[in-house]
Formats: C-alpha cells, sequence, structure tokens
C-alpha cells in the first residue's frame, strides 16, 4: 500500500511540550507508592549489619509477637533455594556459581544483604518489628580492596575464590606495535564507586485477585515484560497472569527496576498470604542495597609513531563487582574493554579485565557504563601522551579520530552480543564544532583572564563514543479508537526521559495527527506484553522505530479502508489532520474516527476474513547498535588551599542523528552532565575497615546540587543520521555524562599543571589538595 | 500503647480533623492518611527537599515535622497550586524551561519556590530578582534528571514576571 501522500508537519524535530509534565505539575503523578490497597500488609526487610560472616541464626519469635506483625519469613521459609539469574550473559562467561540468593541462607556477603521480611499491618509497626529480629553472625574478614580481594590469601566470598571473570577483548599486533613505537605512554586511574542514585527510593505492590488467580504488579520499571516473566518462572506462575502496571518511575539511571532480592519477595509473599503487599524502600537501604557501580582501576598504555599517530592500547583494567554478580553480570567491564577505543583510529588493541568479588553492595550498570569509566581512562592517556609528546591536546586527538572515509569501522569484538560496528559520523568534525562553540562562548578567554588574575584555571577537552539502540527487538502497538484517538503501547517505562511525548510524535507524524490527540502507555504488559524496555539509551531509537512502523500501518490501512468509504482510488487520498480525503476534492472526507467506527465488527466496509478495528502491531529488529559520539569541553577553577574545584563553564557536543525533540535532547545532556560533575567531583560511596558503609545518608553521599552544577551549554548536532533505523535518531540518553570524568580530570589537570594523571576521580577536595601539593602521579 | 492525639489543620483550603499517632510525620500523614500523595519523600532525613510543603505559608520539609506539629496549622500541597485546568504560572514556566524530567522532586521545588517568592514579596524590598539569588535558593533541594538549568529558569523567569507586574501574580 502506497499512494497515501504523507506530508512531513512539522512535528518530528520539534519543540512539543512534555505530555508527561501536566500529571507530574499538578502532584497527579503516579509513583509506584502512590498506590494503595485495601486489606495490604506492609513489607520491611531485615539486612545484614555485618559486612560478612556465617550466619547462625536468624531469630523471629519475638518479632512474630509484635503488635500489628503478620508474618516473618527467612530464607527456611522459601519455596526452595532461589537465586536471582544474570539477565544480559555476555562472552559465554559462566556467572552461577556468584549469584545473588533471594534471601542469605548461610552467608553473609555485604553489609544490607536482606535476610528477612517482616510484614505487618502499618509501616510503623513492619519497622519496630524488624528491629526485633536477631540475627546471629559470626563474622569473617572482609575483602574489601578489590587487587587485594584477587590475591591468595585473601578472605573469600565463593568455594570458586573472588574472580568471576577474567576476560580479554581486542584486535590486531599488539606487541609489533609497541615494538614499533617512536613513544610508549602509561597512565594509571581508577574511578570511585558510586551510582545511579535516582531520587525515588524503589517501591513496589503486588495484589493478588483469588478470583482470577492474577497478580497486578505496580512498581517494576525499565524492563517490565523481562522482570514478569523472571518472576512468573520462580513463582511457577502462567506469565500472562502477571500484570505490571505502568507506573511513573523517579529517575533510573540503569539501576531502578533491575530485578532484586525485592522483586521476588513482595509478590511471592502477596501470593502466599493472599493479600497486598507493600513496600517502601527508605533512602537509608537505598544507598546500601540498590547496584553500586564504577568502580574500576585501569592502568593503560599507548604505542605511538614519531608524529603522534597512535599504532596499539593496551588495558589492564581490574573491576571491583561488590558481593554478587546481578543481573547486568559482567556487562559493565565487557562494556568498558570494548568502548574503549573510543571514537579513535587504533590499529591494534589488547584489553583485559578482572573482575573482582568484594564484602560491599554488588555492582550493575549506571548511565554510561563502562564509557564514563574507560573515557576518563582513555582521555587522561591522551593529555598525558600530549605532555610526554610535546603535542597539543587538541591536535593530538584530532591526528588520531577516525575520519568519514573510514567509517563505517568494524572493530574485530563484540559488546552486549553484538558486533563493533561503528556506524557513519564525523568525529573530527565535531571536534572542530565543539571547539569553534567554546570559542565562542568564551572559554578560552576565561581561561587567559583567570590565570592572569592569578587563580589556578584549567581548561578540559575530552572526546567520546556512544552505543545506543541496543536490539534485539521492540514492539508496539498502535490503535486508533472511536473516537479518534490514537494510543500507542509501547514497552519501556516513563524514567523521565519523556518518551511519551517522543513516541506520539513520531506516531503524529505517521498518522498525520495533532500529538495531542495520542496517548501512550509504557511498561503495561497486558497492553505490550513483547516490550523490550527503557535501558541503553535504545527507546527512541528501538521503540521509536517499532511505533514509525505500527503508525504506518495503520496509516495505510485507514486509507485502504477510507477507499471504500469514499469510494476512491486509494492512490488518489491524502492524509491530513486526522481525516482522509481525495486530492482535490476537500469535501469527499472521513475522519480517522468515522475511519476507526467503519472498521468495526459487521460494518459493512470490512470485507471477509479481515480482522477488525483499526490497529497494528509492529516489531522493530536491529543485530547493530549505533553510535553516537561527542565532545566535553570545560572550564574549572581549582583553589589550591582547600581543594575545591569550582566548575565555571561546561559544554557537551553531540551528534543525534535526527533530534526528535531538541528540548528533551538537551534536557537529557545537561541532566547527564549534572550527574557526570557529582560522579566526578563529589560523589562516592565509602567503607571503613571492616566493610561499614560510610556513606548512608545524603550528608555523606554527596549529589550535586544548584551550587555546584553551572549552567551547560550545549550543542546537538544532526549531521549524521543512523543508517540502522528509519527515523535515522541515535540514543540521547547517556551523551550528557560519558565524558565527564574525562574532561573534569583533564582541566583538574590542565589547573595544576600536572605531569602525571590525576590518578582517581572523584577529585575530592581532599584529593586536589594532596595533588596540588605535589602529590600527583 | 499508642500515642494518639486529635488533631485540626486546613490543606490547600480544606478542613481535617484527625487522630494521628505521635511519632507520624507530617509526609506520611499527609499521603497515606489523607491521599496527599504529591508530596514525595526522596530521603526521610531532610537533604532532597522532595517533601516540602508551606506550613502557614513557609516552606517546610514534612519528613522531619510530625504530624501533630500540624495541629491548626494551614498547610499548602502542590495538589493547591493548579486553578481547575490551569496550570499557575509557576508550574507553567516548568513545563515551558524543561524544569522537571521524573517529576519526582518537582513538587518539593514548586513548594519552596511558592513559600520563597511570597515571602519576597511580603518583605517588599522592591529589588529585581537574581539568576544568584534564584539558584540559591534551588539549591536547597536535589533533582537528579534535569542539571538545575531548567529548575533556575523557570523560578526566576516566574519571580521576574510577579515583580514586574505584582498586581497579577497567581497568590494561591
Amino acid at each position: 500500500m502506497t499512494g497515501l501522500g504523507t506530508r512531513t508537519r512539522g512535528v518530528i524535530g520539534a519543540r512539543v511540550a512534555r505530555k508527561e509534565d501536566p500529571r507530574l505539575l499538578r502532584g497527579q503523578g503516579r509513583f509506584g507508592a502512590d498506590m494503595s490497597r485495601p486489606g495490604q500488609v506492609w513489607a520491611r526487610m531485615v539486612r545484614s549489619p555485618v559486612a560478612h560472616g556465617r550466619l547462625r541464626a536468624v531469630h523471629t519469635t519475638q518479632a512474630a509477637a509484635a503488635p500489628g506483625v503478620v508474618a516473618v519469613v527467612t530464607a527456611a521459609d522459601l519455596p526452595g533455594r532461589l537465586e536471582i539469574p544474570v539477565r544480559l550473559a555476555v562472552q559465554a562467561i559462566d556467572l552461577s556459581g556468584y549469584l545473588q540468593p533471594v534471601l542469605a541462607a548461610e552467608t553473609v556477603r555485604y553489609v544490607g544483604e536482606p535476610l528477612a521480611v517482616v510484614l505487618a499491618d502499618d509501616p510503623y509497626l513492619a519497622e519496630d518489628a524488624a528491629e526485633l529480629v536477631d540475627v546471629g553472625i559470626d563474622d569473617a574478614p572482609a575483602a574489601l580492596d578489590a587487587e587485594a580481594a584477587t590475591q591468595p590469601g585473601a578472605p573469600g566470598l565463593f568455594p570458586g575464590g573472588n574472580v568471576a571473570a577474567d576476560f580479554t577483548l581486542g584486535y590486531g599486533d599488539v606487541a609489533a606495535a609497541f615494538a614499533a613505537a617512536d613513544h610508549v605512554v602509561q597512565t594509571e586511574i581508577s574511578i570511585g564507586r558510586h551510582g545511579a542514585v535516582p531520587l525515588e527510593p524503589r517501591t513496589l505492590l503486588a495484589d493478588p485477585d483469588p478470583v482470577t488467580g492474577r497478580l497486578a504488579i505496580f512498581g517494576m520499571t525499565k524492563v517490565p515484560v523481562f522482570n514478569r516473566d523472571l518472576l512468573a518462572g520462580l513463582l511457577g506462575m502462567d506469565e500472562t497472569l502477571i500484570h505490571v502496571h505502568a507506573v511513573d518511575a523517579g529517575g533510573g539511571f540503569g539501576a531502578r527496576g533491575e530485578f532484586y532480592p525485592e522483586d521476588f519477595l513482595v509478590p511471592w509473599l502477596a501470593r502466599t498470604l493472599q493479600r497486598p503487599v507493600k513496600w517502601v524502600e527508605d533512602r537509608a537501604e537505598h544507598l546500601v542495597a540498590v547496584n553500586h557501580s564504577r568502580q574500576q582501576a585501569h592502568r593503560l598504555a599507548a604505542a605511538f609513531d614519531a608524529s603522534g599517530h597512535l599504532l596499539g592500547l593496551r588495558a589492564e583494567v581490574l573491576h571491583d563487582n561488590g558481593a554478587y554478580c546481578r543481573t547486568h553480570g559482567i556487562i559493565v567491564p565487557e562494556l568498558t574493554l570494548a568502548m574503549l577505543p573510543g571514537p579513535y583510529r587504533v590499529p591494534a588493541y589488547h584489553g583485559r579485565v578482572r573482575v573482582a568479588l568484594t564484602n560491599k553492595t554488588p555492582c550493575g550498570t549506571y548511565r554510561a557504563p563502562g564509557r564514563f569509566e574507560g573515557s576518563a581512562a582513555r582521555e587522561q592517556l591522551l593529555d598525558v601522551a600530549a605532555s610526554q609528546l610535546g603535542m597539543d591536546r587538541v591536535e593530538l586527538r584530532r591526528r588520531n579520530l577516525l575520519t568519514p572515509a573510514e567509517l563505517p569501522c568494524q572493530r574485530a569484538m563484540s559488546t552486549l552480543g553484538t558486533d563493533v560496528v561503528l556506524d557513519d559520523g564525523d568525529y573530527p568534525g565535531l571536534l572542530e564544532a565543539a571547539a569553534a562553540e567554546a570559542g565562542r562562548l568564551g572559554y578560552p578567554a576565561e581561561v587567559s583572564h583567570g590565570r592572569q588574575a592569578g587563580r589556578r584555571r584549567g581548561l578540559g577537552v575530552a572526546a567520546f563514543l556512544e552505543k545506543s539502540g541496543l536490539g534485539p527487538q521492540e514492539t508496539a502497538d498502535v490503535v486508533v479508537s472511536g473516537t479518534g484517538a490514537v494510543h500507542v503501547y509501547s514497552g519501556g517505562t516513563s524514567l523521565g526521559q519523556g518518551i511519551e511525548t517522543v513516541l506520539a510524535q513520531i506516531a503524529a507524524d505517521a498518522l498525520g495527527v495533532d500529538p495531542a490527540v495520542v496517548s501512550v502507555v509504557n511498561g503495561d504488559t497486558d497492553k505490550q506484553p513483547f516490550g523490550g524496555g527503557s535501558w541503553a539509551s535504545r527507546s527512541t531509537v528501538v521503540a521509536g522505530s517499532a511505533v514509525h512502523a505500527a503508525a504506518c500501518a495503520v496509516r495505510d490501512r485507514a486509507a485502504e479502508v477510507a477507499a471504500r468509504m469514499l469510494e476512491a482510488s486509494p492512490a488518489d487520498l491524502v492524509s491530513d489532520d486526522g481525516a482522509v480525503s481525495v486530492r482535490g476534492d476537500p469535501a469527499a472526507r472521513v475522519t480517522l474516527a468515522e475511519i476507526a467506527r467503519a472498521t468495526a465488527p459487521a460494518s459493512r466496509y470490512l470485507r471477509p476474513g479481515e480482522p477488525a478495528g483499526l490497529s497494528a502491531r509492529r516489531r522493530f529488529e536491529v543485530t547493530h547498535m549505533t553510535y553516537p559520539y561527542g565532545v566535553h569541553i570545560a572550564v574549572v577553577d581549582v583553589d589550591a588551599g582547600t581543594g575545591r574545584v569550582e566548575v565555571l563553564r561546561y559544554l557537551v557536543a553531540y551528534e543525534v542523528g535526527r533530534a526528535i525533540n531538541p528540548a528533551l535532547v538537551e534536557g537529557q545532556l545537561r541532566g547527564g552532565a549534572a550527574q557526570g560533575i557529582g560522579g566526578a567531583l563529589l560523589e562516592e560511596f565509602c567503607y571503613d575497615d571492616a566493610g561499614q558503609p560510610q556513606s548512608a545518608t545524603f550528608m555523606d553521599y554527596r549529589m550535586p546540587t544548584a551550587a555546584e552544577v553551572p549552567p551547560i551549554d550545549v550543542l546537538v548536532t544532526q549531521d549524521a543520521p543512523a543508517a540502522g533505523n528509519p527515523l535515522g535518531v541515535r540514543g540521547a540518553g547517556e551523551g550528557g555524562v560519558s565524558a565527564a570524568g574525562a574532561v573534569l580530570a583533564s582541566a583538574v589537570r590542565d589547573a595544576l599543571g600536572l605531569a602525571g594523571s590525576v590518578g582517581q576521580l572523584p577529585l575530592t577536595a581532599a584529593r586536589v589538595h594532596e595533588l596540588a601539593s605535589g602529590g600527583g602521579r | 500503647m499508642k500515642d494518639t492525639h486529635l488533631i485540626r489543620f486546613r490543606v490547600n483550603g480544606r478542613e481535617h480533623e484527625l487522630a494521628v499517632e505521635a511519632r507520624r510525620t507530617l509526609a506520611d500523614m499527609l499521603r497515606d492518611d489523607l491521599g496527599y500523595t504529591g508530596t514525595h519523600l526522596g530521603c526521610e532525613h531532610g537533604i532532597c527537599g522532595a517533601c516540602t510543603v508551606l506550613v502557614d505559608g513557609a516552606p517546610a520539609r514534612s519528613c522531619l515535622m510530625f504530624g501533630v506539629q500540624a495541629d491548626g496549622a494551614e498547610i499548602s500541597t502542590v495538589e493547591g497550586l493548579a486553578d481547575g485546568d490551569r496550570l499557575s504560572d509557576l508550574q507553567q514556566s516548568f513545563s515551558d524551561r524543561h524544569g522537571l524530567q521524573c517529576g519526582f522532586c518537582t513538587p518539593g521545588f514548586l513548594m519552596l519556590a511558592e513559600g520563597y517568592l511570597a515571602q519576597r514579596d511580603a518583605a517588599g524590598d522592591g529589588a529585581e530578582p537574581t539568576e544568584a539569588e534564584i539558584r540559591d535558593l534551588v539549591a536547597a533541594n536535589l533533582c537528579r534528571c534535569t542539571g538545575y538549568q531548567g529548575i533556575v529558569e523557570a523560578v526566576l523567569a516566574t519571580a521576574r514576571s510577579r515583580w514586574q507586574r505584582p498586581g497579577d501574580q497567581d497568590t494561591r
């Protein structure tokens, strides 16, 4: 079916007001904790108070007798030994010996590990009773430092040892590259443990229906269909009897929505008790229970020829994964290795990573996993190399960036189960554009003025490669109802990114309607049972492409039916403003609502065998990711006396292929940069020598406020539409944070005039003070 | 033995009478007893500010106040800002300037700003609001999504328009 003229209505690319805003601004969003059910009981987790030890007993008698308590359960009450499997298995590495049990039975391995659940009629009473659960643990020495944990004699977490994985990625003859080198440059940098820390803690409400046997769940996000299926398997239920409802989520950033112990416990308890069970995590729990991220040490060596061209790259990475392998398995270290060469021409590369287990909160992804870390390491290496080679930092990068003629570029590696094929782009072009924009905005002048005034002011530059649009598929349904309203059912989650608005724009554009008549439901497993979820900067790319295909199919079907109604040839029809009309005869016109009603059962316009309704389900499948890229430039002041780093200016330049809604792209980049400033300068999960968390409140885990985040300049380019999807889009979720560690390390190094690397992130005041006093590497 | 108190107070102009346990926080009372779920709990230790409401016109962190302390008070929550279908000038300004993403912290920022702007207006020193002044205000609360830029711009724009035209400000 062709022939239907589609006029671009200027919907794609427009700064359409967010559909999410009115409800959120009125306090009428539906977050998980906002839901309640009559007769519900409240769950409270009892967590390990020690980092490592043998669990002798969990005494529950006193707690069970406390006022309002309905039940207290421990590992002994569970239906068997249950462990949470890895969602993303890569590199054919078996992690089954390192999985987290739903409740610890014999050994505790980090402070915060769930040991028991108390259920009571009231959350205050549940918390009171949880205090009465008496836990007997024989303390064992804790392994806290990743390097030490890999050595013989270290306290052992598992019978298989403390190294969950040790693998390499790479290509080319690295030994020959280093043998032929005129210069070899080496650096070390380690990244501190920090994490997503969305502002809404986790929450779940599970409501069993004794009549239908169904289980309604509110609060699961990110990958609702995957979590539904996993839960169904653990509960021994038919997956279609579980209904995960769409909810608003107070930020995700990788951590929220993965399957944690509570995601089994709360639904299982609801089903067992046949009562609704509600659980709302508090912040102290969140900071020890939810995935941490980023803690990695990197040792890099690069081989250069006499003119500064990279010949080869070696990376030795040590990843501190905490106590267990959770749903993400080892994708953070894998992505680190696979993305470490970045946007540069690296003829030979060898990366090795060891994944160490320690007695700390387990780790998973956090926005730009592996890229924040790897980009910081690589860009510090290039800065140090520029100093050692006596070259300008920007010129060294310019010389080594892949050129448009060299793309697409296949690197003989895989990540997330896909081959690494860098698609089209102009990396040097974006570096020039970013430098020009920084110049236009007065960054270099600000640096020289500051220095003239005696300040220790530095300029940071970092280029990076991102990845987005991970498959293998996403499915969308588009339905036009009898009122002419357009309903989109997609598989992700509204985590704040504005995906409802983006998908509405895509559907509106294909159908020739106003985005205002399009409603989008994300993450309802009854409405969209084949959704892949919102993660890995994939939703606009893959969900958007699926919505585009489904909306185009609905448009074509509407034309087919309209042709029957108007007794015209489909080739003579045009679609505009929610109606289909005969070209040149505006009076011969039927609205989408009329067409939808004409597809009702028993309609005379419906032919035998044709399904009723004006709707389509389409699947978008893709085997490769699309690789966006960008440049960060920043200006900082370092107070050598206090070690304080003040970020004065910050530019994110980013190639997005095509911006469906530029305001939302800019918002993603600005918000990402703010998070990156936190990770680079402020945020760190610290532990004492016994493995006790020292960052268990927002007084100690320091997220940036408006006082630490300057206005973020953004330069969004649309010069390299992605060839791998019909919209030409690249993901925008992670480009704001990806190079934040890199650029701030670069700027601080510049401000202090260091010869070597800054050594360590975050660049807290104490560390910067030490660097300023000559303690650099 | 529960220590329960009978208290009376108003929320967004509506009278409530409630028997509340002494230890129950104002936030839990508003959310779970009365259904004002627009007030959000992000940390329960007074840092993030997502639970900010106005108590007798002044911003307060409802996680750090007991419900019984609201006896006799006039409480304003995010649910009271819009006038039917029409968003308040501040709410509209947040939408226009992309001052929210996930929206979880938003009610706290809205109430913080409403309280501040009303107090500023009442003080009546007449100075034009500045970006530095508003950024300092916004630094009271945490947002994990936006990088604060849209929030600062939204509050500043509203502060300036109310300052320029005090006659037609939203006084809710």
